[in-house]
């Protein structure tokens, strides 16, 4: 059997939602947000229940603007430990709850397991949603928010920020996911927690060269083929690893975590990482975009550094894995 | 010295051990934590061997605040409470050396923690 | 490329660090708080201080700005731009010590700020002890240092 997975029946994306924090606002993408909180506290008393906040209220927004009330299911993940951002915040709407674990890539597996899902059973409406919030990513995954620490060029911004999508299966129009392909886990032995985008090239890498050499398809057969978070360095390196085999990817590549925030004027470093960097501009951007014809046909890569901070003390290598979903517009 | 002269001093010393662990940082794969274990140590043996006394003689602050100043008093401790207690000094010598630094910041660090909320990282 | 070939490629473009800057930086920054605890050591003599105490005295204020800083959300800010140069003087320290503490208050003050407050510094207390004891110990057999 081939990697690629093609639902058996038409699942289309009904509606969408981003919210986003302070940075997010005042990035180059702060127009697609419904909702942005200046103090990225959403008026919760940790970081922790804000993130799980602005996970409800990106889903609250999408089922709202779809018209749904309640999910038939709900996939949903985050980078807090055990996920508890999802099973706070948007597991509150009270849908049957599927928890995901990708990292970064969560929105793009759970987009593809949200499509097999509708494929292959009665359910009818499934919404995905994940986020990440740079304050509860820095406090779990490396220093204390006040912490004096120098940050590396190859080091990327945990962006505060959720997206949501309603899936409908039977409806007609919209944005249709037509392809799944989950990722492998590929580790390429990095251990450096500040060069994120070099642990999940190999990754992305793996993924883009499974999809091309059993599609038969090519780059330019795209608009757009859109990673998560490689981020500036991380994207480099995709182009030099698939430099042999897929030499004109670059020319239709963009990544996340380089459109939520400026690059140059912005002190990102290397870009945007975190669920809700590809959730939240695939979510509040490229979709709506999509429909609004903008492109017809793209690939939406997302990519997850596997780690956590006991795993990085004792010296153990950041593995990466990208869940590739294909989506269409017909005009 | 002159007064000028021992700010000078303190100036060029204090930056030098700053200017080191910086390298170090950038051009090795240390991190943070273990630069200032290393320094703390090295304090302890600069002491032991009697090179960070005159040190602090000739460049005060400059030799104090940088944390190999923190190990000699350390050391100093030690060594002074092995000479008044004997043996015993052994274990009584480091943490009473290291005691005003220790408690300061866990004091001013609670009362921190009571009157400060932690503010979400800014770009 | 093979995993070896890779990680090598990935290291050398990683080690871009502005190395200059940054250690003109830590030098400029890290000199001038020295400098200033000199100054203020000097001020502390004139106020009546014994010379044993002066530097104790020293020490304590840095380390009550530096928590100041820390609380107020401004060490963070200045120590991006200096690395080592807050890092190194007892500054770091003293923001070692606090920013956990103002990140668990959330979790209670036993099991939160209390079990966390040695978080990160702890490394540099339990090292400085164990030199501290096994210098004494040498100290004590030899009688003299090394």
């Amino acid at each position: 059997m081939g990697r690629i997975l093609l639902p058996r029946e038409d699942v289309r994306i009904l509606s969408t939602a981003a919210v986003g924090g302070y940075e997010e606002k005042r990035g180059p993408l702060g127009a697609i947000f419904d909702y942005t909180a200046e103090d990225d506290r959403f008026g919760q008393k940790s970081f922790e229940l804000a993130e799980a906040e602005m996970a409800r209220m990106a889903l609250s927004f999408a089922l709202g603007k779809g018209d749904i009330t309640l999910p038939d299911l709900l996939f949903s993940g985050d980078l807090q430990n055990q996920c508890v951002a999802s099973s706070n915040g948007p597991a509150s709407v009270g849908a049957p709850f599927i928890g995901l674990f990708g990292a970064c890539s969560t929105m793009a597996e759970g987009l593809g397991m949200a499509t097999l899902a509708l494929s292959g059973c009665g359910a009818v409406t499934a919404a995905v949603v994940t986020s990440s919030h740079n304050a509860a990513a820095e406090r779990q995954f490396r220093t204390p928010l006040e912490y004096g620490a120098q940050r590396t060029p190859t080091a990327q911004w945990t962006a505060t920020a959720a997206g949501a999508a309603v899936l409908a299966k039977g409806v007609g129009r919209g944005v249709r996911i037509s392809a799944f392909l989950p990722g492998r886990v590929v580790d390429a032995e990095i251990t450096d927690a500040a060069n994120m985008g070099a642990a999940m090239a190999p990754s992305a890498a793996d993924t883009l060269l499974a999809y091309f050499g059993e599609s038969g398809e090519r780059a330019e057969d795209f608009d757009l083929i859109l990673t998560g978070d490689l981020g500036q360095e991380g994207s480099v390196i995709l182009g030099m690893l698939l430099a042999e085999k897929l030499p004109d990817i670059t020319l239709r590549h963009k990544d996340c975590g380089c459109l939520l925030y400026d690059i140059e004027k912005e002190d990102v470093h290397a870009g945007g990482s975190g669920c809700g960097c590809i959730a939240s501009v695939l979510s509040g951007h490229i979709i709506p975009a999509m429909e609004r014809g903008e492109y017809r046909r793209i690939l939406a890569i997302g990519t997850g550094a596997l780690m956590n901070p006991a795993s990085l003390q004792q010296g153990g290598s950041i593995a990466g894995v990208a869940h590739l979903i294909r989506l269409e517009m017909d005009i | 010295m002159s007064e000028f002269l021992s700010y000078l001093y303190a100036f060029l010393v204090g930056g030098a051990f700053c200017a080191v662990a910086q390298l170090l940082l950038d051009k090795t794969r240390m991190t943070p934590a273990r630069i200032l274990v290393l320094y703390v140590v090295a304090g302890v043996f600069l002491y032991a061997i009697g090179v960070y006394g005159p040190l602090l003689d000739f460049a005060g602050e400059g030799a104090s605040l940088p944390l190999t100043g923190f190990g000699a008093v350390v050391g100093k401790g030690v060594q002074e409470a092995i000479d008044e207690e004997g043996a015993l000094g052994i274990l009584t010598g480091p943490l009473t050396a290291a005691a005003g630094g220790i408690t300061a910041a866990l004091v001013f660090g609670y009362l921190a923690a009571l009157l400060f909320k932690g503010k979400p990282k800014r770009l | 490329m093979n995993k070896k070939e890779y990680k090598k490629l990935t290291e050398r473009r990683a080690g871009r660090s502005p190395v200059f800057s940054n250690t003109l930086a830590a030098y400029l920054v890290g000199g001038s708080i020295c400098l200033f605890g000199e100054a203020l050591r000097r001020l502390y003599l004139l106020l009546g201080a014994v010379e044993e105490d002066s530097f104790l005295l020293v020490t304590v204020s840095v380390i009550f700005l530096s928590v100041l800083a820390t609380g107020l959300g401004v060490f963070d800010t200045v120590a991006r731009v200096a690395g080592a140069g807050t890092l190194v003087p007892v500054s770091g320290f003293a923001n070692a010590v606090s920013s956990p503490a103002l990140d668990l208050v959330a979790e209670g003050p036993v099991l939160g700020v209390g079990a966390g407050i040695f978080k990160v510094a702890g490394p540099v207390l339990l090292f400085s002890v164990l030199a501290g004891s096994l210098y004494g110990l040498l100290y004590f057999l030899f009688g003299v240092a090394f």
